[in-house]
């Protein structure tokens, strides 16, 4: 857990009294929409289609006991009780209102909870993977970095108006579970050969319209130089990047047409010429050192691998499927990772309700040392959970619906808001992942096909990710109704691509069945129980499965 | 469903009107032929033709405390003379998500 | 449009000079980058001084070498959502070292103004009176910064380090 100290907090504070006043000034007419617009956006403030939308930062999807409790409060006081949990591990608060927004942000900054640059042309939540800091083989914690990182780009005054939004992501992992390879800026930190931590910085992924995979720009950027050389890459960003078009406004953009190599170079020029009169932005072991001791860490027990109550729950069938599916290896001996599945059947997906909340926040406390994780698959975790109490802890979680076991299945859909939400939308997204969670709920089936990622975005801007889900759907509209293109093969992690279109966009009423289609297409051709969707696809190419989809159609 | 936030050029294909949200609380909103705005759409003045379209955007544009992102909607008229969401993102904007909401309201 | 310096509304001594009249004799002027680049060397020397407009896509090297000459650079914001201009000035101020006057000009509104502060410009030609009118408490609105820019004020790092520094000595 990080901790704020006064300074962070002052600074939420100062925050939150500028927006009441800016808040003040538009009710009055002082300001146009045209003037508020951004500055509303700056503080994670949309427009959605029946009302406000409010985005809240969970730096690096990290949160504690009392924080979610706060959400919990917001939810109630200021919404209809229930948050979203985003693919960029924030959260959504649907139904908001401009006038009380100052005050939920009041509310939100006495536990150093903020929204700042939750939206904008400006530099948005450095995420990184749920399990960072407890994962095994993890070479340090990445969220240390985040938090740099965070600090340096928070309200920074030349690049808060940048051409388009920008979005950092971070792994420590050999396995990238925070999907560098689609950000703006993706870091992988790793030790080189003398042993020195550094960055591969990529640049230029991400997806909607024209989705990217990021290219590496520089191979090894060492710790103490990552702010400098963020700061070069921001600079030339900011200067050249289009602002003539908003869909070609993104740095992958300028990438693209520069070519990588045309954009190192420049990047390179710049941030040579940096070094040369400016060392303020290198960071010597004592600050980096400052930030990781206010990060806190739980002090673990020394405790078994196999304790008794363990031994004693597992003749249980359903805690045992649940064990096998939502518990991750630790870092610690005798501890592990709980997955808690915001996917229940039939239910929107990544939606949890203030009581959901409050009572994972008690869970929290009691099993996982008050600390709670927000992953971008739109599900939570509890980071530092001793192996002796999951028994005691899956009947808990059972009572409050957040115990499918259903982690990284056909039914862990990750699904943006969609059009029942989202002014940009062309169609639906949620109803679709419902139904699909009903036609696959059989939980056996559903461990018959084994890890399959599917996402849904009801829109080209592609907040659901589809671009790199096992199967993606995409909402399109065509003659006012709503039809949906599917794509397989894609994926987001260290060997992320795009996925394959299969064939022509397919109607809502169709969407299920297509699905299944493809899901028996791949149980008739895969080369073994243990080939994963995926793989079956990259063997086998899209042909197979797009015979078998419209085949009948 | 496509995003009618680009309109550009005002063109309407049968009855419309022009809708908004409410500056201060988000709530959906429909101009009046009174000059004023509604979230009840049988209030809603209904245009038929562009120009009287393009006039009604501009009062409505006009009234930037009160309202924000306003843009022409279509309706559909019933026989009975009730006016009904001319399309699903209407629909949606008036009656709320299709989906039940997590908390019962 | 009233021109703020020094954090409160003062007189503008320049003159601003349309592309097509004359450069008059005396006093100060403020031309546009197309202008000044015709001659770049007499008109930098201008006894009365010379400020330039530089468009916001416009690298600033071709300026650099006149900077030490320079009454004022003017840069443009031509909407306020357009940041390209606090590059220039970072670079103006902090890599070549230009100690004239730096003016904001375009959309220049009450909410960027400590951005465009701490970005490293000194005058200010606002929009709206009421704007300028508050500036001075527009830009007491935080005492907390994250990041170092030119403007001298210590981040929020290196006061936890001198904090640090101070805790450990006192021990």
């Amino acid at each position: 857990m990080y901790a704020y100290d006064e300074l962070d907090r002052t600074l939420i504070n100062e925050r939150v009294s500028e927006f009441r006043d800016q808040v003040k000034r538009r009710l009055s007419g002082e300001l146009t929409e045209d003037e508020f617009k951004m500055l509303r956006l700056q503080n994670g403030v949309y427009l959605q289609l029946h009302a406000y939308m409010f985005r809240v930062a969970i730096p690096y999807g990290t949160l504690s006991s009392k924080q979610l409790r706060r959400l919990a409060h917001v939810a109630r006081r200021y919404d209809r009780g229930y948050g979203h949990f985003t693919t960029r591990q924030n959260i959504q608060f649907n139904w908001i209102k401009l006038a009380e927004l100052p005050d939920a942000l009041a509310d939100l900054a006495d536990v150093g909870i903020h929204a700042m640059q939750t939206s904008g042309n400006n530099t948005r939540n450095v995420t990184s993977d749920q399990w960072a800091g407890v994962a095994p083989g993890e070479i340090a914690d990445p969220r240390i970095w985040s938090e740099l990182i965070r600090q340096y780009t928070t309200l920074h005054p030349e690049f808060s108006f940048l051409p388009r939004k920008f979005k950092f992501a971070i792994t420590a992992s050999a396995h990238d579970r925070a999907a560098i390879k689609v950000h703006d800026i993706g870091l992988r930190l790793y030790k080189n050969a003398e042993g020195e931590t550094g960055f591969e910085v990529l640049v230029g992924g991400g997806l909607g319209r024209t989705p990217f995979i990021g290219k590496t720009i520089k191979p090894f950027v060492h710790g103490r130089d990552l702010l400098s050389y963020v700061e070069a890459i921001l600079r030339v960003y900011n200067q050249y990047g289009r602002r003539d078009n908003i869909y070609k406004a993104r740095i992958k953009i300028l990438v693209h047409e520069l070519g990588i190599e045309k954009f190192a170079q420049e990047v390179e020029d710049e941030w040579q010429q940096m070094r040369a009169t400016d060392t303020a932005l290198t960071l010597d072991d004592a600050m980096i050192e400052d930030i990781r001791s206010r990060f806190s860490y739980p002090a673990y027990e020394k405790l078994p691998h196999m304790p008794d109550e363990l031994k004693k729950a597992a003749h249980d069938a359903h805690f045992e499927a649940w064990r096998k599916n939502s518990v991750a290896p630790h870092k610690v001996s005798g501890y592990a990772i709980v997955t808690l599945s915001l996917k229940p059947v039939g239910g929107p997906p990544g939606d949890a309700t203030a009581d959901q909340m409050d009572a994972v926040a008690d869970l929290a406390d009691k099993y996982s040392f008050g600390e709670i994780r927000v992953g971008h698959e739109q599900n939570l975790a509890l980071p530092h959970v001793a192996r002796r109490d999951l028994p005691a802890l899956w009947k808990a979680l059972d009572k409050i619906d957040l115990a499918t076991p259903n982690v990284n299945l056909i039914t862990d859909i990750i699904a943006c808001p969609g059009l029942d939400y989202c002014s940009l939308a062309n169609a639906r997204s949620i109803p679709i992942a419902q139904e699909l969670t009903r036609r696959f709920a059989n939980h056996d089936t559903a461990n018959l096909i084994g890890r399959l990622h599917i996402n849904i975005s009801g829109c080209i801007n592609a907040c659901g990710h589809h671009h790199v889900g096992h199967i993606g759907i995409l909402g399109v509209e065509k003659n006012g109704e709503e039809f949906y293109q599917i794509t397989i093969g894609g994926r987001a992690d260290e060997n992320a691509e795009v996925g394959t279109l299969i064939g022509p966009a397919v109607p809502y009423g169709e969407v299920a069945d297509v699905i299944e289609d493809i899901v028996e297409a791949y149980l008739a051709l895969r080369a073994q129980p243990d080939e994963l969707f995926v793989d079956t696809v990259k063997r086998l190419g899209v042909e197979p499965f797009r015979e078998r989809v419209y085949a009948t159609r | 469903m496509t995003s009618p936030l680009e309109q550009k050029k005002i063109r309407i294909a049968g009855p419309s009107v022009v809708t908004a949200n409410r500056t201060w609380d988000g709530v959906v909103i429909y101009r009046t032929s009174q000059h004023g705005w509604s979230s009840d759409l049988s209030d809603a003045a209904v245009i038929r033709t562009s120009d009287e379209a393009r006039a009604l955007l501009a009062e409505s544009v006009a009234d930037d405390v009160g309202a924000i992102g306003a843009y022409i909607a279509p309706v559909e008229i019933k026989d009975s003379g009730k006016i009904k969401p001319g399309n699903l993102r209407e629909h949606i904007r008036l009656q709320g998500v299709t989906i039940e909401l997590p908390v019962p309201a | 449009m009233p021109l703020v310096k020094n954090g409160k509304i003062s007189r503008d001594a320049l003159v601003h000079v349309a592309d097509d009249a004359p450069i008059p004799d005396g006093g100060a002027i403020l031309i546009s980058a197309a202008r000044f680049l015709e001659d770049p060397e007499a008109l930098s020397r201008r006894a009365g001084g010379t400020g330039v407009i530089w468009p916001n896509n416009r690298d600033v090297d071709d300026l650099v070498p006149y900077l030490d000459r320079l009454a004022v650079v003017a840069l443009v914001f031509p909407t306020f959502r357009d940041g390209r201009a606090y590059s220039q000035a970072r670079l103006l101020k902090e890599r070549y070292n230009y100690r004239g006057e730096l003016r904001a000009t375009g959309q220049v509104l009450r909410d960027q103004f400590l951005f465009m502060l701490r970005a490293g410009f000194d005058a200010f030609e606002v929009k709206k009176d009421s704007d300028a009118e508050a500036f001075a408490n527009t830009v007491k609105r935080y005492s907390v910064f994250y990041q170092p820019t030119g403007d001298g004020r210590m981040t929020a790092l290196h006061r936890r380090m001198m904090l640090r520094h101070s805790e450990s000595a006192s021990q």
